[in-house]
């Protein structure tokens, strides 16, 4: 019989928080046929913007004035961030992974090449990242405690915090007292998608592993701002579910923690779903361009202050373009497979990336196209 | 009489021409020199976390000779990392200024005073020329002037917002209260702001946001070096009085105590 979704197990940490049940329904309140081209409109002329003004702009009646919505989040992006353009890179250390995520390449199920790097193998890495001149790394792994442990991380930080100035982690979630030991081997923010926050969808979706934990995931910003860490990023992988549910839930997350906790900072990842080796499942909608560029208008015009990520599951014209309307931060370089930078240990891709230029490349066009690359926006102390 | 030549703004014992200082963290890199030149600004301040990037361009590199780095200790949020910033700022050769701002408001991105008195305290005992970047609220001014600063900058509205002299009032009870340069830093968005706040009395202004996201970076830059020199040679001159509701009669009401002659 499989876990139910909404049970912790374990020795999995519970936070006094109400932050989760808020969000929960904040998604089962978004009615997209509730708003009109009049709310809309509304949200537009207003400077601030309250929560029911962001779902206006995330509704279908927002369609229509996508034109509008590019032209306030082009002001807002110039004005908190200048033309400024953050540039970093992952790296995927290891895919063994022990959920069930049916849509996911790292599926324990799937039978794909593993690989998991050595601490010299994952130097090795990190040096030759470094040569191309980026100054932040974000560390990834498949979802396995057992092969990716806590030190094992812990190392992969202490390396990452010797080459790079930031060091971010896109890892399974942990307790507080976890993210409190990476954030000492040198981690400074930790980014978890909730992929979807359907909790029906969610549990069809994540059919085993400590993934399937709904709440325990949702709560993980949070646990890590706890541990220190000092940004935290959120996302749901559209086309898994209701896209403007999800964008609405994923907005109200990021806004509640935000008031909770106001010193941290926060950003947004706005991924699709993309094609993965060894799965076959059938998307719930297909999110075309358009209907992302309305997701990341509204975070941008809801949240100006946020960062937004824009990865290579993205094709090139849509990065460059989004860069100055809402996005302030851009991948470059990137792999999802396991080494291959150096090509020691290879293991098979997370999934299709749609941006294969080189960090060269991306910072020269961003320099053509009148924005300024920023590869460091942190001193480590 | 008084030029402005003859009128030099003197912070931490160093003197300056220039009373517009630029920050420089919304800019491509490629404008910042020309910007610098037509704005005629002697102080840039530089982020600290921008300036040490090892490969690429380096803001560093855009800096003419002769212009004064004004460090800043942005991403601190508190003072512990302040210090340690500027701390670092100076090790790496930007010199003994350092702008504090502490911040633990990712929203409003308003200034921590209480942490930023104390970071003033520490490095001014250290040496440091410290400038620090405050909400304008006299008592702090007072503490900022007793622990060491060497000028106090106050917000006019929340930073990047160029909503202009939102805090009008309260920068006027520093000017006249503090006996230190007041410099209006946050919020300023047009010339004209700029030449309000020196007509008031403010010692210089510092903007960023205006400039690098104007339609023609090196026309407001211009624009704003005429707005501050105006506004400073117009409070040098002591502006006129301002009548109150109505003009004021030509026949003076305690007439009728000469009539009775």
């Amino acid at each position: 019989m499989k876990h139910d979704c909404m049970s912790y197990q374990k020795d999995m940490e519970q936070i006094d928080s109400n932050i989760k049940e808020r969000v929960m329904e904040c998604y089962e309140s978004f009615e997209d046929t509730k708003y009109s081209a009049k709310d809309v409109q509304d949200a537009l002329a207003k400077e601030i913007l309250s929560p029911s003004d962001f779902a206006a702009l995330l509704s279908s009646a927002a369609i229509p004035f996508l034109e509008e919505m590019a032209k306030r989040g082009q002001k807002e992006t110039l004005k908190h961030f200048g033309n400024s353009v953050y540039l970093f890179t992952p790296i995927y250390i290891s895919n063994y992974c022990e959920n069930q995520c049916v849509y996911c390449g790292f599926n324990c199920r799937n039978k794909i090449q593993r690989a998991h790097l050595d601490t010299n193998q994952i130097e090795k890495e990190m040096m030759a990242i470094k040569e191309t001149g980026l100054e932040e790394i974000l560390i990834l792994v498949g979802e396995s405690r057992n092969k990716s442990t806590l030190q094992y991380l812990g190392e992969a930080c202490k390396i990452g915090a010797k080459y790079f100035k930031t060091v971010g982690l896109e890892v399974y979630p942990m307790n507080s007292e976890e993210y409190a030991y990476l954030r000492k081997c040198g981690a400074d923010y930790v980014t978890v998608f909730q992929e979807t926050y359907n909790v029906e969808q969610y549990e069809k979706v994540h059919l085993g592993g400590h993934k399937r934990v709904y709440p325990y995931r949702l709560e993980a910003q949070e646990r890590a701002i706890m541990g220190g860490m000092r940004g935290v990023a959120f996302g749901a992988l559209l086309g898994l579910s209701d896209h403007r549910k999800d964008a609405f839930a994923t907005g109200m997350h990021a806004y509640y923690i935000q008031r909770k906790y106001p010193h941290i900072e926060i950003s947004f990842s706005c991924p699709r779903i993309r094609p993965a080796s060894g799965t076959d499942f059938q998307v719930y909608e297909e999110i075309d361009e358009k209907q992302l560029l309305q997701v990341i208008l509204a975070y941008r015009i809801f949240m100006p202050y946020a960062g937004i990520t824009v990865s290579t599951r993205e094709n090139r014209n849509f990065r460059n373009h989004v860069v100055g309307l809402g996005a302030t931060k851009i991948s470059a370089g990137v792999d999802t497979g396991v080494g291959e930078n150096t090509e020691e240990e290879k293991g098979d891709e997370q999934f299709e990336i749609a941006d294969g230029r080189s960090v060269d490349q991306v910072y020269h066009e961003l320099l053509q196209n009148n924005m300024q690359p920023v590869m460091n926006d942190h001193v480590l102390l | 009489m008084k030029t402005i030549t003859k009128d030099p703004l003197v912070i931490g014992g160093h003197t300056f021409s220039s009373r517009f200082i630029l920050g420089s963290g919304k800019f491509n890199m490629d404008l910042i020199e020309a910007a610098i030149e037509h704005a005629k600004a002697e102080i840039i301040t530089l982020a600290l976390r921008r300036a040490n990037t090892e490969k690429n361009d380096n803001i560093l590199n855009h800096i003419p000779k002769g212009v004064t780095l004004l460090p800043n200790t942005s991403g601190a949020r508190n003072a512990e990392e302040a210090v340690r910033i500027a701390r670092l700022a100076r090790e790496i050769g930007c010199g003994n200024f350092i702008k504090i701002e502490v911040i633990r408001d990712s929203k409003y991105l308003l200034p921590d005073n209480y942490e930023t008195i104390k970071a003033t305290e520490i490095l001014a005992k250290e040496g440091f020329v410290v400038m620090p970047y405050m909400y304008p609220d006299l008592n702090v001014a007072r503490d900022l002037w007793n622990a060491g600063a060497a000028c106090v900058m106050p917000l006019g509205a929340p930073i990047g917002s160029n909503k202009g002299l939102c805090t009008k009032e309260f920068i006027q009870i520093l000017i006249d209260e503090i006996e230190l340069p007041i410099i209006v830093d946050a919020g300023i968005g047009k010339p004209s702001e700029a030449c309000a706040a020196m007509e008031m009395g403010a010692a210089a202004i510092m903007a960023n946001t205006a400039i690098a996201t104007a339609g023609n970076i090196i026309e407001m830059a211009h624009a704003f070096r005429l707005s501050v020199e105006a506004g400073r040679a117009a409070y040098l001159a002591g502006p006129g009085r301002v009548l109150n509701m109505q003009g004021e009669a030509s026949s003076p009401l305690t007439g009728f105590l000469e009539e009775a002659k």
